[in-house]
């Protein structure tokens, strides 16, 4: 094992970043021309990082495996971005946007990084502003802010419930300028399937044409990875159908550390599963639980309606576990206990969801308030559950959302491949171990817009690049290695479909490391996972051919990755015996059953080594250290 | 619930498509349209049949991937609704339902129901855009915005893409797609600057890809998901002219 090397400059917290920034070699504009850089990826990260590099000069290759970069997953974000502006006057300020984000990552990211991204958060809103994002407003012209997440200050931006979309669309707007302009080179629906290292350094990628079937190699100057989360091993999650690991993962076999892959996070408020078909889960927004209160009948098998349940037989679980924040307890908090009442026999419907009542508040606002606040998201839930939720109680259940763990990378964004770097919700680096509503956004377009373009050229001016074409021998074995595996998943010819066997995977997964954890269950799913491998490779059916539109072949890839780094998470789990954040471990809890850290022996990050699958990865850690803030245990009792 | 589907099958853009014809007994009237699709394939799958290709990815109505023509409307037969919000519950037992990809020159089919739609990011790449770069602008709040002019561009900005305007266009005309990205900008100051620019030169990528001219048929307007108003194609109009007549090419 060796120590991490995090490259945190010195220096007070509040000058690291500018000191960095004129530390940095700088290349000079004229030479600019002369890097190419790979940017995989169009969300957030990736768009803003392709514009803002190809605005310096540089020659940028821009991949997404959409039909167009404007429909990255980040598209989908509903509820807003944060940044310290402090507009509403409520005494938010870089330095609380900092704590705040540290201590609701539970103790587990690095100070720097997140001080970091405080402070270029204001840069972000102005940039957006800039570009034409359509932020909502007050009736005096300046922007609105509401709270979210709990916070105690009003920091979030928003534009609808559509913020990640008009973001998006912000930075695909100045990405297709640059496309427009030549400077960036842009091709879409393209997987990559591997990443090329040569002479220990990132060098280019190897991708399928999803139209033509083809594979292709490109060759640039350094690699970076914006490829997004892997919530989709678990097979349902909120995230877009096509989501995916693969990307980071053969990243990871080539040497790049992947870094707590066990942190996941689970939000509470999302529609329950309706059935076997189901092939993914839609998000209700956290605001919900501003006014909806949340119970499940105190007695098993309840089956009576909710409007017959007299109030004395109703459990508020949260009010009465939690008083002083009741329905409000941070994410990690509430989804857990809605597991722990439908493990105790207590949940409606299906036995796996719980209600979200709004009577109360319809009976103390009226409808025609409760409509202002929240009517698109009911209507979004009449929509799809057939039931209106002004009439009986939404049903709830706590759904994978996001994924704090990612490629291990240092303070420039850079992983353990030199060359490669990683961003936006790829990466590990700033929420720990959970991370707060409407920061995603926040740290996506930090990355790419304000982060990269600077680090990226300190690796350029230090680095010696010897010339690389896309005859290369590393290439053409990444060509032969993928178009092998291809031949392979087509021919093998069983009797399982892709979904059927990722169905699997997923549900393994949620029971064991889900929302609890624990040593019997994780190594249960360590033992499982290689068999359902195994079963992968013996039994699955891929129809089609490599060389045409094949949407089933794709999958099929995706889904080998999953089942190679869904060990890695359970390792993970199994190595980390404290609860903390969106990981609980059932073994580590206090004794009103709350999360309990063990800062003593694991305020680390883990970084892992690839060593071949079917064999144990090796553990790295990189040590976190609190200057700033101070380590509690968090209490919302 | 059980369905007769007729789902256009076309093996790639050279090859010539055709209806066929497939049965579906255990459809449940929770599912999704694209989850019932689902179900087919992987029966297909099992039985050693091609899968039929859709595009997807968010199934929540926001990326605009999903892009179907059911029973001869886009997005089928709901009003502001894309194909991944459709549920089968709003279909009758027993019904035979046609579906079938967008069909316009300009964005032609690449497999079964997929099509190219690369002609709407070229559009925007001719002048979708407010040309400011990373960096330093100016403090957010120093340039205010009336709230209803914030609140009408965001009216316009809310187009996902999909392109359904163009499939139910009989002229495939994509002008309600560009008028709500030029509504959008000329609504902001921000856009001010580029404006005339920007109006001439995406009507020029749009005419160069192939699109149809507005005849105000108004089927645009009825059938896209986010309700993106006629009233854009008028701003558009305007916008045009008036660039026409006053912008001069340096
Ligand atoms: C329903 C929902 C609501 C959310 N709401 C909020 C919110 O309100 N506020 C907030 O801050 N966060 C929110 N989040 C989280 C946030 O949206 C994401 O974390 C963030 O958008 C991720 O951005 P990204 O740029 O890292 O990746 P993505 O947007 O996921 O983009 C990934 C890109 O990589 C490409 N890609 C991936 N693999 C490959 C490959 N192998 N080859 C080629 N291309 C590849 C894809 O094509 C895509 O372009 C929400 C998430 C969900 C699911
Ligand atoms: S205007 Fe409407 S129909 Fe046309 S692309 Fe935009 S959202 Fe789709
Ligand atoms: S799949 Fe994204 S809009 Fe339908």
């Amino acid at each position: 094992m060796t120590v991490l090397d995090s490259k945190v400059p010195g220096g007070p917290l509040e000058k690291k970043w500018d000191q960095h920034k004129f530390d940095l070699k700088l290349v000079n504009p004229a030479n600019k021309r002369k890097f190419s850089v790979i940017v995989v990826g169009t969300g957030l990260a990736g768009a803003s990082a392709a514009a803002s590099m190809a605005e310096l000069g540089y020659n940028v290759l821009n991949f997404c495996f959409q039909d167009s970069p404007r429909r990255a997953h980040s598209i989908a974000a509903q509820g807003g971005i944060n940044a310290a502006k402090n507009y509403p006057n409520d005494g938010d300020s870089i330095y609380r946007l900092f704590y705040d984000t540290v201590k609701g990552g539970d103790f587990r990211a690095r100070e720097a990084n997140v001080y970091r991204l405080a402070q270029v958060s204001n840069n972000i809103i102005d940039q957006c502003v800039a570009q034409g994002v359509p932020f909502a407003r007050e009736y005096g012209g300046m922007l609105d802010n509401r709270s979210f997440g709990g916070a105690q200050v009003s920091r979030t931006f928003y534009a609808r419930g559509q913020t990640g979309q008009q973001l998006l669309l912000g930075a695909y707007s100045a990405l297709s300028r640059q496309v427009g302009e030549g400077n960036v080179k842009m091709y879409e629906r393209r997987e990559m399937l591997e990443l090329a290292v040569i002479n220990g350094k990132a060098r280019g990628i190897v991708c399928r044409n999803l139209v033509s079937g083809d594979v292709e190699s490109y060759t640039a100057d350094a690699v970076v990875l914006a490829t997004g989360g892997y919530g989709n091993v678990f097979y349902l999650s909120t995230n877009a159908m096509n989501s995916n690991v693969t990307a980071a993962w053969r990243a990871h076999k080539q040497g790049a550390f992947f870094a707590n892959p066990c942190f996941t996070q689970i939000h509470p408020t999302c529609i329950p599963v309706s059935g076997d078909h189901q092939s993914k889960l839609t998000l209700m927004s956290e605001s919900l639980r501003n006014d909806g209160r949340v119970w499940v009948p105190k007695k098993k098998g309840d089956t009576r309606p909710p409007e017959q349940i007299p109030e004395s037989e109703r459990y508020y679980y949260l009010e009465e576990k939690y008083p002083s924040f009741g329905n409000l307890v941070p994410r990690d908090v509430a989804s857990r206990n809605g597991k722990i009442v439908c493990d105790e026999g207590l949940g409606v419907g299906s036995g796996q969801s719980v209600y979200l009542d709004f009577a109360d508040a319809i009976n103390r606002l009226g409808e025609d308030v409760v409509r202002a606040r929240y009517g698109n998201l009911f209507d979004m839930y009449h929509h799809i559950t057939d039931e209106n939720p002004y009439k009986m109680p939404m049903k709830i259940f706590p759904a994978i959302h996001y994924t704090m763990g990612g490629l291990w990378v240092d303070y420039n964004l850079m992983s353990t491949i030199p060359g490669l770097f990683v961003l936006g919700e790829a990466n590990f680096s700033d929420h720990g171990a959970n991370r707060l509503g409407a920061s995603a956004l926040m740290q996506g377009l930090a990355d790419g817009y304000f982060v990269l373009p600077y680090t990226i050229g300190g690796y350029f001016a230090g680095t010696e690049l010897e010339d690389v074409d896309n005859n290369h021998s590393v290439l053409k074995d990444l060509e032969n290695q993928s178009t092998e595996k291809t031949n392979k998943l087509l021919t093998i010819n069983g009797k399982r479909t892709v979904d059927d066997i990722h169905r699997e995977l997923g549900k393994l997964l949620w029971e064991d490391c889900g929302m609890a954890r624990n040593e019997a269950g994780l190594k249960d799913a360590k033992e499982k996972i290689p068999k359902i491998r195994e079963e992968f490779w013996q039994n699955v059916k891929v129809p089609g051919e490599a060389g045409e539109f094949n949407q089933e072949l794709e999958k099929a890839g995706r889904v080998a990755d999953f089942l190679e780094f869904g060990e890695l998470m359970v390792t993970d789990a199994l190595d980390r015996k404290e609860s903390c954040g969106g990981h609980f471990r059932e073994e580590s809890q206090t004794e009103e059953g709350e999360a309990l850290r063990d800062d003593e022996n694991y305020a680390y990050a883990a970084a892992w080594e690839f060593q071949g699958v079917d064999k144990e990865s090796t553990l790295h850690k990189e040590p976190l250290t609190f200057e700033h803030v101070k380590l509690t245990q968090r209490s919302y009792k | 619930m059980k369905l007769t589907l007729k789902i256009w099958r076309q093996k790639n853009a050279q090859a010539k498509g055709k209806l066929v014809t497939y049965q579906l007994d255990d459809i449940s009237p929770d599912m999704s349209f694209l989850e019932m699709l689902d179900v087919l394939n992987q029966k297909l799958i099992i039985e050693g049949d091609d899968p039929v290709a859709f595009d997807n990815d968010c199934r929540e109505g926001i990326c605009g991937m999903c892009s179907l023509y059911i029973g001869g409307r886009a997005h089928g037969h709901e009003t502001e609704t894309t194909v991944c919000q459709l549920h089968m519950r709003s279909f009758d037992d027993g019904q035979t339902v046609t579906i079938e990809p967008w069909r316009a020159k300009a964005l032609p089919v690449i497999k079964d129901l997929v099509v190219d739609r690369g002609a709407f990011d070229r559009i925007i790449q001719a002048g979708g855009f407010v040309s400011t770069k990373t960096g330093a602008p100016q403090d957010a709040n120093a340039l205010p915005i009336p709230k209803q002019d914030a609140d009408k561009a965001m009216d316009a900005a809310a187009c996902i893409g999909c392109g359904a305007c163009v499939a139910s266009c009989k002229n495939a005309s994509a002008m309600l797609f560009v008028s709500a990205k030029i509504s959008q900008l000329a609504l902001l100051p921000q856009g001010q600057p580029e404006r005339d620019k920007r109006a001439l030169a995406m009507v020029h990528q749009m005419d160069m890809e192939g699109f149809g001219n507005c005849t105000n048929e108004g089927e645009c307007e009825a059938e896209c998901p986010k309700a993106i108003k006629m009233t854009n194609i008028a701003r558009l109009f305007r916008e045009y002219y008036r660039a026409t007549f006053t912008y001069e090419e340096q």
